[in-house]
């Protein structure tokens, strides 16, 4: 009667993932009415500079008004053009490059809009990828790709395991594993998308990674994505390294000229400016093929133009950018230490990471024995009796099991020390 | 192995037609009172920017409601975050209501049922993503929308099976053309998983009558599958007959709550009638629960910026305001179809009669050198580039008679509009005057005749079948010129 889609769980919502947030909804902390509800640190939000946003807001009514220099601008309410409105793209390229202390600069020509970077990962694969092939994905990474990368698209994923050993890091027997295990299931391999900075990792890729995954898919003629939607929370060092700026430290663009055209962007303005309600995201490609289907893909997905008009002049507000982005770090950076030393005291660690909105949490010491099933049985505990929504290890599909994504950004201070208080409670136990 | 994906390279998101290929003539070269007066006239784009004046002011008295606050305190922050692919409730609400009046409250939706998705082009692959398996197909009748190739196809890997559509009945659909296509399918080996209307119709400009609905529940009741009902244009209804939706049909022949209830789905949008296509408001309406949850997380791919709803569940909640707006709405459309209509007929050109929409059906089938697409793509071309409008040509619809064009009128200015018929007038002229020779005119009479006794007779023969099969019956409409008419014209030019 209905599609294989409709009827099917590829859309991944019955994982554990999304079933902590049902919960969380059920039963929500809030500080006043509700002090003993659950504590979501499930979702990698950044709610920590909206005031820096709202007074940028209440200084330019204009822009949100849809006026211009006081007169009405409303007619930008028809504007529907899948190419993006040019002012919002031009805006959009110099903060893309800003995060990346401009040491790469994009083209607008080469931006296309969607909503949202769900909308925009799920364009490129249609774009890159047949049903039936196989992208590869180092682990652990975001629950949502799931259904963002496969569900509609029949596209499969192939894990490329990583590691507590090494810090979890890429490495090329990793790769060449993954692309054998494809070749084994028959699957031909399109592409890796990464994500950088990590989710829920929390880190940023080194050097030797990025030099990996170039020889890697220069050897296998494949493509690289790299979803990088966390790039402005990067709050401490080493710095954040764009796989464009890596392209072009190795001149790719006349040394390879066949892989910068296979090498795309995902970004996003959820992560960094705190929007997500907006949907605001984009695909970035130098393959004018890519940009020119993703633009008519895009159809599908268009960012509203209310939303466009305001975004292109909160960005074209450099001053204003560059302090948020100076103030958003800073703040991430201590709810982070926070969180850090928090966790400590319950003699929990966390892999040391610099970017992102989340810790990447070692729990193995709390597990009954070394499996999933003591993985689930330790996450349910800590959603159901200690009341904090966290995140597992495995639906994050992590190889090992014992490790829990925590968000810190999406809280108060008072909020997070609450939620270590009861932590602590619960260790000491 | 192909670098890219089958998707990428291939042409389904069937961009190279000429329905685009006008646009982007168009664009190079757009008519502007000042700037540009002798560059294209757009009329081949769908848009409703007769009202734009009506919403500033609304604006105007509501700040809170572009300001992002509610009783003058900023929620910013909550909008914000605001990602929950439920969609924001007051909207959902407000929408449902709107959708409602419309419906001349002749039927209530219930907000559960609706899912908000990024325009109603995201809203129909949707439900194409939720009904059917790639290779599976969907029947609509012809003509229709040209972008519903790549809304309906090119992703989802559905095929769509024409139900031909002809003006011997005013293109209205038979019982014979839906039965024919579903055989057509069944060669193909395509498995049929519904049919799809646009009620309104686009391009027709039409609404549809309650027999032909009738019909189409009785199919779908009788093969057991879906229907979807594209209703983003049933605020443009401005003169009777009033519009029908086909749940007040259901509701009407007491089939709410039984099978086919469930496979009765709506496509609304707030593009045509509020005229906001920036916004990307589209929904699903569904009497399925599977189907809303599926579409639900579906959506996520094409949410809409909570900005966008607050803003409009504001506007929409103003009763006033809407009943207000929709009133003059179709004041407006309703002049100047008239302008259009009465326009073009001074120039010997007859539109089919039609009560909604935001275009005109135009008979241009006198105009053409031979009864052929090839004529009628040079005819359109000759429009494009020299009479310098961009109308939309009916091969681009699927229409499977030459000579049938689609003409919008709600996207510009009554002055625009007033040159453009004075350049098509014209033009009609020209053609008459052209080297014909009092010979060549009396072979244009003569084939004039002919075709008018053809399609009288198919006609005829179409009437026929009515008399064997249902007990359906069809208004029938004049949509050609009379005899008299064409001999006058040439006459006239001669």
């Amino acid at each position: 009667m209905l599609s294989s889609k409709a009827s099917c769980n590829s859309h991944g919502e019955d994982s554990s993932y999304f079933l902590g947030w049902q919960l969380y909804d059920n039963n929500p902390f809030h500080g006043v009415v509700n002090p003993t509800g659950i504590i979501q640190m499930g979702l990698a939000e950044n709610q920590l500079s909206f005031d820096l946003v709202e007074s940028w807001l209440r200084k330019n009514l204009d822009a949100m008004g849809l006026k211009k220099d006081g007169e009405s601008v409303f007619r930008e309410a028809l504007f529907q053009d899948y190419h993006g409105l040019p002012a919002f793209k031009k805006e959009l390229v110099e903060y893309m490059a800003k995060i990346r202390g401009n040491k790469v600069t994009f083209d607008p020509n080469n931006l296309v809009l969607a909503a949202g970077a769900t909308s925009a990962n799920e364009t490129l694969i249609f774009c890159l990828v047949d049903p039936g092939q196989a992208i590869l994905l180092p682990t652990p990474y975001y629950p949502g790709f799931n259904r963002d990368l496969k569900w509609r698209t029949g596209v499969e994923i192939v894990p490329v395991h990583c590691w507590s050993s090494n810090g979890f890091r890429i490495t090329m027997s990793a790769l060449e594993d993954a692309y054998q295990s494809a070749q084994t299931l028959n699957l031909k391999v399109k592409g890796v998308l990464i994500t950088n900075p990590s989710n829920p990792l929390g880190t940023t890729m080194t050097r030797e990674e990025r030099s990996h995954l170039i020889t890697f898919a220069i050897a296998k003629n494949i493509h690289i994505i790299s979803d990088e939607v966390f790039a402005g929370t990067v709050f401490d060092s080493p710095g954040f390294i764009s796989i464009m700026e890596a392209a072009m430290d190795r001149s790719l663009e006349n040394e390879n000229p066949g892989l910068w055209n296979r090498i795309h962007i995902v970004y996003s303005l959820s992560k960094d400016l705190g929007l997500p309600g907006f949907r605001v995201g984009m695909i970035y490609s130098n393959n004018e093929t890519v940009v020119s289907a993703a633009t008519r893909m895009s159809s599908f997905g268009l960012v509203s133009s209310q939303t466009q008009y305001l975004l292109s002049n909160m960005l074209a507000n450099k001053k204003f950018t560059s302090k948020y982005m100076k103030e958003n770090q800073k703040r991430l950076k201590r709810k982070k230490e926070m969180l850090v030393s928090g966790l400590r005291t319950s003699g929990m660690e966390c892999l040391k990471s610099n970017a992102g909105l989340f810790c990447w949490v070692d729990m193995r010491h709390l597990l009954s024995s070394n499996t999933f099933e003591a993985e689930t049985k330790l996450w349910k505990t800590i959603l159901c009796e200690v009341g904090l929504n966290m995140t597992a290890g495995e639906s994050c599909h992590c190889s090992e099991p014992g490790w829990l994504r925590v968000c810190f950004a999406n809280m108060s201070q008072a909020t997070l020390q609450i939620a270590m208080r009861r932590l602590r409670d619960f260790a000491e136990r | 192995m192909g670098l890219l994906s089958r998707k990428a390279t291939c042409n389904t998101h069937g961009q190279d037609s000429s329905y685009f290929l006008g646009w982007q003539e168009y664009e190079k070269n757009p008519y502007n009172e000042v700037n540009n007066p002798n560059g294209i006239i757009q009329m081949g784009l769908a848009e409703n920017q007769l009202c734009l004046d009506l919403l500033e002011p609304w604006l105007m008295k509501n700040p809170d409601a572009l300001g992002l606050k509610r009783d003058g305190i900023s929620i910013f922050k909550e909008l914000a975050l605001f990602q929950d692919y439920n969609g924001f409730p007051a909207f959902k609400r407000a929408l449902v209501d709107f959708m409602g009046e419309i419906r001349g409250n002749k039927v209530s939706f219930d907000p559960n049922h609706v899912v908000l998705t990024a325009g109603a082009t995201s809203a129909n692959e949707t439900l194409m993503f939720c009904l059917a398996d790639q290779g599976d197909a969907f029947l609509l009748p012809t003509p229709y929308y040209p972008g519903f190739d790549r809304d309906l196809r090119w992703r989802t890997g559905v095929e769509i099976v024409p139900i031909h559509c002809t003006s011997s009945n005013g293109f209205k659909v038979t019982l014979p053309a839906i039965e024919q296509a579903y055989r057509q399918a069944q060669k193909r080996k395509l498995r049929v998983k519904g049919v799809l209307i646009t009620n309104p119709s686009n391009p027709l400009g039409t609404t549809m009558a309650r027999d032909e609905l009738d019909l189409l529940i009785n199919f779908i009741e009788d093969r057991q599958i879906h229907l979807i009902s594209d209703e983003i244009y049933s605020g443009t209804v401005f003169t009777s007959p009033s519009f029908v939706s086909v749940m007040e049909v259901l509701k009407d022949r007491n089939l709410d709550q039984t099978q086919v209830w469930e496979r009765v789905h709506i496509v609304y949008s707030l593009s045509k009638d509020l005229g906001l296509p920036g916004f990307r408001v589209g929904a699903i309406y569904s009497n399925d629960p599977v189907v809303v949850s599926a579409a639900t997380k579906m959506s996520s791919f094409g949410l809409v910026s909570s900005q966008t709803q607050y803003l409009l569940s504001a506007m929409l909640l103003d009763k006033k305001f809407t009943k207000e707006y929709m009133s003059e709405n179709h004041k407006r459309l309703q002049k100047q179809q008239k302008d259009l209509v009465s326009g073009l007929e001074k120039a010997g050109i007859r539109c089919l009669d039609s009560n909604a929409g935001l275009f005109c059906w135009v008979d241009m089938r006198h105009l053409l050198k031979s009864n052929t697409f090839e004529a009628e793509m040079e005819l359109w071309q000759k429009i494009v580039y020299h009479v310098k409008i961009n109308i939309s040509p009916g091969s681009s619809c699927h229409c499977i008679e030459p000579g049938w064009f689609r003409v919008c009128f709600a996207n510009m200015s009554e002055s625009t509009l007033k040159l453009a018929i004075q350049r098509l007038k014209s033009f009609v002229s020209s053609i008459g005057m052209k080297s014909q020779s009092h010979q060549e005119l009396k072979s244009l009479r003569r084939k004039a005749r002919n075709n008018w006794v053809f399609r009288h007779s198919l006609q005829s023969f179409y009437d026929r079948e009515q008399d064997t099969t249902t007990k359906v019956s069809f208004s029938y409409r004049p949509h050609f010129m009379s005899l008299s008419n064409i001999a006058a014209t040439l006459d006239a030019a001669a």
